[in-house]
Formats: C-alpha cells, sequence, structure tokens
C-alpha cells in the first residue's frame, strides 16, 4: 500500500511542473498585459511604463520570471493580487466557501437523482423507462452551461418567479456579518426568521445548473455499472434462493456496482470546478469560479495564476484521494 | 473558521438590529458590474471602483449632478491669481467625517490638514501613505499634478493655496475627480497607530452623503446615510445596497424581479423590451467623449484641406450611426460632445456626397485609384463599439470615390504608439473625457500634441487654433474662455483636420419607483437626491 501511494504521489510531482508552466505560459500568451490594461487613450509615459512593468517583475526574461514564480510557490508564495493588493492565498481563502457551497449542493443533486436513475435504467434493461432516462442523460451531458443556465433563469425565476435570479441571499432583508463563508450554515447562525429557507432557494437553480453533467456521468455509470454486476453469479444465486427483485438489486447488487460509482463522483471535481466557472458568472455567485474570470478580463497574472493552481490542486488532490480510496477497496488495482 | 465566534455574532446581532430598524425604511438596491479594488479613487482607474467610492466622499469642488458644471464641494470658494497659476481656497467650516466606522470617533471636523493629506499621498514619496496598497497614482499623474504641483500650503485651518509651475485654470474642474477626494488625516493616523495602515482603502471614512456599513468582495457593498451630511443634496434613502452583479442578462433579471432598483450598462439588444415594460425606465445621454477618424496631415495627400473635406464627403455616417452603434450613438461634427459647456451648435456638419468628393479630389490634382492605409482599433472602446466594422463601411464607401483602402491594425499597446508616432496615413482612434472642461479635449489638436509621440493623430498645427488653447488655459474668466473654445470649433470646421464620427450615447435603465436620478455625462453613478416612490 505505501509503495503504491509513493508511485502516485511520483506521478503527481510532474503534474504539477506541466500544469505550473502551462498557466505562467498561457496567461503570458493573451495579448495585452496588467500595465497596458491600465492605461487607456491617454497613453502612458515611457517612464512610468518602465517603473510599472519593472514592480511587477515584466522586465524579467520570461524563463527568470517562471523560475522566480517556482521559487515563490516553493515558499508557499501564491503571490499578491494586481487589482487589489491582497495576497493571492486570502482572496482565495474568502471565496472558496462559496465555490465548495455550490459544488457540494450540485454534487449532492448528481447522487441523489443519478444513482436511483442508472438503478432504475439497468434493472430494467431496454425498457421505456431506460430509454428515456438514457435520453435524458444525453442531454444532460451535452447541455452547454451557459444557455441551460440562462433558460432556467428565464422560466423557473422570471416567468414563474419560483426562486431568486441571482445572488446568495436577499440582501434587502437580510444582512449578516459571514463566519463559517457557507451562506446555508451562516444563515442558521444569524438566526434570523427565514434566512435559511431564502438562502437555500438562492442555491437550488445554481446547483441544478452545476450538478447536471455529473449528474448524467453519474447515471450512467450506475447503470453499466450495474447491468455488469446483475451478469454475475452470485447475483443469479440470490435471484434463484427467490429473493424479490427489489433486494436483490437494491442490496446485493448496487452495493458492488457503487466501487466503479465512487470513483467516478471524486473524478466529477474538476468537472464541478471548471463548471463553477461559468455557473457563478450567470449567477453573480462570488466564488472563486467569477473571481478567476474577472481576473482574466483585468489581466492580474497572480490572481489567475494562483487562482489556477490552488483549484488544480485540490482537483489533484481529490483524484489521489480517490484512487486511495480505490485502492483500499479494491485489492487488485494495488498489486498490479 | 468553524469555531462559533460569539464575539463576532454579538457584533453582528447588533449591527442587525441596527440594519433591521433601517430595513423597514428605504433601501436603494444597485446591480452594479463589478467589485472594486478598494474605496480610494486617488489609487484607482476603473468607473466601478470610483462609483463604489463616490457615496462616502467630498471634493474640494463638486460637478453639478448630471452635468459638467462645477460648484463649491468642501471648498465654499476660491480665487485664481490673474496668470493662472495660484489658486486660493477657503474650506467649508462644520463639515463632520463619518463616525463610528472601523471603530474610528473623529474628534475634529474637516480642516485644511486632510486636504494637505490627500493630495500629499499622491504627491511626496515620503508619506507615510505613499506605498500604502500599491501607491500608484494614475490620475494624480495623468491630469498632469504630479509634473505641475509647485507647492500646497496651509494657510490657516481654513485656508489651502495650490500653486502650479504653469497656468491652468482646468485644475478646478480637476480638483471635481473622484481622485481628487478628501480623506481623514485623523483616520489615517488612528489606522497607522494600531498598524492597520492597509485598511484606510478598505475601510472608507469620509465627509459624503452615504457613510460605510460593509463590503463582501463579489457580493455586496452597504451603506448608509449620513444624516449630519453638509450638503443641500443629502441621501434621501435610508439605506443604499450596490449587488455586485458581473452578467448584463441577470442584472436585467434582477430588475425584473424587483431585487434591484437600478441596473448598471444596460445591454443594446435588451432596450428594445426595457424600453416597452411599464416597470421600468430607461434613459439616455450623450457620453462625454468622441470617435475620430485622424488623418495625418503630414503625408501627402492629407496636407491639402480639399482632400480631407472630399474624405469627410465621401463616407456615410448615418449607416454608420445605424448599424455599427445600434443608435447608441450620435453623429459628432465638432471635437466636444454636446453634453458640454463651450459646444456650439452653430457649426454646420459636413454632408454625405460622394459625387462632391470625387470634384473635390480631382480638383486637389490626386489621381485616381489612390492608395491609402486605414487603421483601425483591435478593440471595443466606450466610443466606438466595433472599429473593424466602420473600418469596412469605410473601405466600401471609399471605393466609390476611387480610393484603395488597405485595412491595418496592431495589438493595443503598440497602435496606439504608433499612431502617436505618426506612422498611419489615416486611422480611428478617440478620447473619453476627464473632468468636463473643453481643454481636455482640445488639447488633442494642440501644436504641442502635433510632436512624434504626442496624442495629436492628425499631426496638425494650427497657429489660430493652437494659441487661443493655451490663451484659454490661462484665462480665470468663464466668458472669455467660452469665446476662445467657439472660435476653436469654427476654425476646426474650416480646416478639417479629421473626421469627427460620433459621440456613443449611454442608457441607464432603473424602476419606474426610482425618483430624481441625473444621468451623469461622466457615466458615473450618484444617489444623492434619487428616492423610492
Amino acid at each position: 500500500m505505501f509503495r503504491f501511494l509513493l508511485r502516485r504521489l511520483a506521478l503527481t510531482l510532474p503534474t504539477f511542473v506541466a500544469l505550473m508552466f502551462v498557466t505562467f505560459v498561457a496567461i503570458r500568451l493573451v495579448p495585452g498585459d496588467p500595465v497596458e490594461v491600465r492605461v487607456g487613450e491617454r497613453g502612458i509615459s515611457p517612464e512610468r511604463l518602465a517603473m510599472f512593468r519593472h514592480e511587477l517583475g515584466l522586465d524579467q526574461p520570461v524563463w527568470k520570471q517562471f523560475l522566480d514564480y517556482c521559487g515563490q510557490l516553493l515558499h508557499g508564495d501564491f503571490g499578491t493580487s494586481l487589482a487589489t493588493n491582497q495576497k493571492v492565498l486570502t482572496e482565495f481563502a474568502a471565496l472558496f466557501p462559496a465555490t465548495l457551497e455550490l459544488a457540494a449542493a450540485g454534487m449532492l443533486l448528481a447522487v441523489l437523482l443519478g444513482i436511483p436513475a442508472g438503478t432504475i435504467a439497468a434493472a430494467r434493461r431496454g425498457s421505456v423507462y431506460d430509454q428515456v432516462l438514457m435520453g435524458l442523460s444525453v442531454t444532460g451531458y451535452s447541455m452547454p452551461i451557459f444557455w441551460w443556465g440562462l433558460l432556467l433563469i428565464m422560466f423557473v425565476a422570471e416567468r414563474w418567479g419560483l426562486t431568486p435570479v441571482s445572488g446568495r441571499i436577499d440582501l434587502i432583508q437580510f444582512y449578516f456579518e459571514p463566519v463559517t463563508g457557507f451562506m446555508v450554515i451562516d444563515a442558521w447562525l444569524s438566526g434570523q426568521e427565514g434566512a435559511v429557507k431564502d438562502a437555500l432557494h438562492h442555491l437550488v437553480l445554481p446547483a441544478i445548473v452545476l450538478g447536471t453533467i455529473p449528474l448524467a456521468v453519474i447515471a450512467r455509470m450506475t447503470r453499466s455499472a450495474m447491468l455488469e454486476v446483475l451478469g454475475e453469479d452470485y447475483v443469479r444465486t440470490a435471484r434463484a434462493k427467490g429473493l424479490p427483485p427489489w433486494r436483490v438489486v437494491g442490496l446485493h447488487a448496487l452495493r458492488n456496482a457503487m466501487i466503479p460509482v465512487v470513483t467516478i463522483v471524486g473524478l466529477q471535481v474538476g468537472t464541478l470546478m471548471a463548471g463553477a466557472v461559468l455557473t457563478e458568472t450567470i449567477f453573480s455567485w462570488p466564488g472563486v469560479g467569477k473571481w478567476l474570470i474577472e481576473s482574466i478580463s483585468r489581466r492580474d497574472y497572480p490572481a489567475l495564476q494562483g487562482g489556477v493552481m490552488l483549484i488544480s490542486s485540490i482537483v489533484i488532490g481529490v483524484n489521489l484521494l480517490v484512487d486511495l480510496a480505490y485502492g483500499l477497496l479494491n485489492p487488485r488495482i494495488r498489486h498490479g | 473558521m468553524t469555531r462559533f465566534p460569539s464575539v463576532r455574532l454579538a457584533v453582528a446581532a447588533a449591527a442587525l438590529l441596527a440594519f433591521g430598524a433601517a430595513a423597514q425604511a428605504k433601501t436603494l438596491v444597485y446591480c452594479s458590474e463589478g467589485s472594486p479594488e478598494n474605496f480610494t479613487p486617488a489609487l484607482n482607474t476603473t468607473g466601478t471602483s470610483f462609483d463604489a467610492a463616490r457615496p462616502v466622499y467630498d471634493k474640494l469642488t463638486h460637478f453639478v449632478r448630471g452635468s459638467t458644471e462645477v460648484q463649491p464641494g468642501l471648498a465654499e470658494s476660491w480665487t485664481v491669481s490673474p496668470d493662472g497659476r495660484v489658486f486660493t481656497f477657503k474650506l467649508r467650516k462644520g463639515v463632520k467625517f463619518h463616525s463610528g466606522v472601523n471603530g474610528f470617533k473623529p474628534t475634529r471636523d474637516f480642516n485644511a490638514d486632510d486636504v494637505l493629506f490627500s493630495f500629499e499621498r499622491q504627491w511626496k514619496a515620503d508619506h507615510p501613505y505613499a506605498k500604502v496598497s500599491g501607491g500608484k497614482y494614475d490620475y494624480f499623474a495623468d491630469m498632469g499634478l504630479a509634473q505641475d504641483l509647485e507647492s500646497l500650503e496651509k494657510l490657516d485651518p481654513y485656508t489651502v493655496r495650490m500653486t502650479l509651475k504653469r497656468a491652468n485654470v482646468t485644475m478646478i474642474a480637476n480638483l471635481a475627480m473622484d481622485f481628487a477626494a478628501i480623506h481623514s488625516a485623523e483616520y489615517a493616523d488612528f489606522l497607522a497607530k494600531s498598524n492597520r495602515k492597509e485598511q484606510f482603502d478598505q475601510v472608507p471614512v469620509g465627509t459624503g452623503p452615504f457613510s460605510f456599513v460593509a463590503y463582501q468582495k463579489d457580493a455586496v457593498i452597504r451603506y448608509k446615510a449620513n444624516p449630519a451630511y453638509w450638503g443641500a443634496e443629502k441621501a434621501l434613502v435610508d439605506g443604499l445596497v450596490y449587488a455586485i452583479t458581473p452578467d448584463p442578462t441577470a442584472r436585467y433579471s434582477k430588475l425584473k424581479a424587483g431585487e434591484c432598483h437600478f441596473a448598471v450598462a444596460p445591454r443594446p439588444a435588451d432596450l428594445p423590451e426595457m424600453q416597452k415594460d411599464p416597470k421600468l425606465q430607461v434613459i439616455s445621454k450623450p457620453g462625454l467623449n468622441i470617435a475620430y477618424w485622424a488623418f495625418n496631415n503630414q503625408k501627402a495627400p492629407f496636407d491639402k484641406k480639399d482632400v480631407r473635406l472630399a474624405f469627410n464627403m465621401a463616407i456615410d455616417k448615418a449607416a454608420i450611426i445605424r448599424d455599427v452603434y445600434l443608435g447608441a450613438g450620435q453623429a459628432a461634427k465638432n471635437l466636444i460632445p454636446p453634453t458640454m459647456w463651450a459646444y456650439d451648435d452653430k457649426i454646420k456638419p459636413i454632408a454625405y456626397d460622394p459625387a462632391k468628393a470625387k470634384e473635390l479630389l480631382a480638383k486637389a490634382g490626386v489621381k485616381t485609384p489612390l492608395e491609402i492605409d486605414l487603421w483601425y482599433m483591435p478593440v471595443q472602446r466606450p466610443y466606438n463599439p466595433n472599429s473593424k466594422r466602420i473600418a469596412e463601411m469605410m473601405q466600401a464607401d471609399l471605393a466609390k470615390i476611387g480610393v484603395n483602402a488597405k485595412l491595418v491594425t496592431y495589438e493595443w499597446g503598440e497602435y496606439r504608439k504608433r499612431m502617436q508616432q505618426g506612422e498611419h496615413m489615416t486611422g480611428m482612434l478617440g478620447w473619453n473625457g476627464d473632468n468636463g472642461d473643453p481643454d481636455n479635449f482640445f488639447f488633442l489638436h494642440g501644436c504641442d500634441a502635433a510632436r512624434a509621440g504626442g496624442q495629436n493623430l492628425a499631426k496638425w498645427c494650427n497657429k489660430e487654433f493652437d494659441e487661443r488653447l493655451e490663451k484659454a488655459r490661462a484665462t480665470p474668466d468663464h466668458k472669455t474662455r467660452l469665446k476662445l473654445y467657439q472660435e476653436m470649433q469654427a476654425i476646426e470646421a474650416a480646416d478639417v483636420p479629421d473626421m469627427k464620427l460620433a459621440h456613443s450615447v449611454v442608457y441607464e435603465v432603473m424602476r419606474k419607483e426610482v425618483t430624481g436620478y441625473k444621468q451623469s455625462p461622466f457615466f458615473s453613478h450618484e444617489f444623492t437626491g434619487v428616492s423610492l416612490k
């Protein structure tokens, strides 16, 4: 087990370095730079331009900038945002709970709906249920997040007035200081009448939008894992013993079918983070995704690099944990 | 983080009770487009940050709400020396700074020390606050203060004297700009003592109509009315909330749902629908800007006036306004926009007349087909939604008079640099006004700016024009300046250094229950004097 862990960690390191390099270069390939963005029609005197560039280290050769940046990261320093002069890590920590809350809600939705949907489809293989569920899953998987979000806002929020349009809480009615950064928990802590309900109300649409793709993936995965398990000998035995079908499927088969599904759930973290960028932008959800988008338009190099690195670290970290968990669940992997 | 922070909860509960009481009262919600960088305008360059700081601060002089006219602010009066270099400001007495923000209780009223603090921070590199929050004071440098300020003295607690190295009466208008906001020197000391200097720009204290309550990045800024405000125009709502909503579609949705009363920057595509909605009101005003097409007067054949005039006649401006600006633009005939004082409406626009244009070219001895280059901007700007599309339309119009235009563009920074060097034959750019003073536009056609590297992209240097420009800059008398600027507009109209394209029209949208809002020519948002029915 220990050797397996080491091997996985050793694989993670090059991933990180490659990632650092790619973000660093990609950001610099975008035309315009932080200094140019600040300058309008007026232009800027060459002296001041040189001064700014020097302060930001942009006058150094790119390889030197990259090495400096690597050195910084090794010290756990993710740099300082050009836009706000705050530490990138501090900004990220302040915004990440919002993203986490949204991602958790989206994932919860995906698991609660995806596993039953996949199970039903597998148990009734080839039936109308199966076809409809799998059709929906393909649709959900290929739905552009932006369009899906706007569609829901248009109908659910505007036309039918069932949910608020955007944000995390009704700003006029409720006012409390963030304690945990999770709006639903903070609302509960505030003890204000109706605050929790309002926070949940705000959460529901973005969670649906963000959870759609993972939901589709989990449903399909559950279905195929179930089908595989349902063909196994022990299931046949259980059936032969005359156990009712729901016990066969729900207890015997589902337990073993869950192993690959758990892995998939872990691997969806990347999808969730990518989806959060768009979802947060549409719903004005103040998380790290929206912050990244704003940093792009400001050419805020440190915030972008730091943000991408932090999010990627989280994704890579979670994937590593999933692998380990899988290794524990399934002995065949570690000795492979 | 997950500990149960009873102290903070108690504080939150107290704030809540206070706010809860206010929640029964009127709260105005403004859907803004983004998070401010901080609350010190001098450090910033974006309208988003200026809008966020504006409720909190006053300046020495103020723009009359909805106009470019300057009125007294924290300076109740001033005198200008005859040579236009020395300004003496009499400060207003009895003005209170906000009390209770960030634990700060002012012990004295606003006075000259606060004025000195606010400007010296931007001016002197050894000032204790000079380096705080990055310490880049772009506007202070851009408006010529860094260069031209000779001295700033406190003559007594309520008199400040500012001396410039050269005449510049537009300084009075400059001081009404956001970067010239007056901060509390006492608050700065208070934070320095407890080693919290960086909070100075994050938790603002001013003398303005609203005081700061709280800010959550990317979510919300809260203010409350300042009952002790000195001004004639006060806050008419008890609370003001900026709901930060970057997506224009989301802003529109919130507006319809009544989650905000006022939304910034509506999408042009949504305007027709907004105008039909009985719950909303849409207002508009030409922005303080100009889009122009410069001819390099130092390159043949554009050294001939007739050629420049012909090019003006060859372009169907109305089609550009209709198809590219989609109605959110107004054809320009002067360099300054119509919302600015000194605008001369008597100037005749040049009519679209391709036949006449052809004649003029022949008269000037230009052989067709003529090959020229036409530079267009690589980016969208407030005054020009799509430079490339305009260039293509111009290219088609020019072909009709026997001119082949080659389209050229560069990366934005590079583009400006090369144009200023005068590498182009013809090219588009524009200008966004800063301080509402005509000089802030007309300097673009001064001889000083016509040098290589200068901002006069027509490279047009007209002695008649230039003399008046310098004179108007040194004349405190408003009437004299008005006359000079009108003469300058006539000179330009006669000599046609370039083609004036358009001033973009800025739309604002709010709910019907909002009353008393006045649209600013600066595209800044102000909520004093605004109420809810």
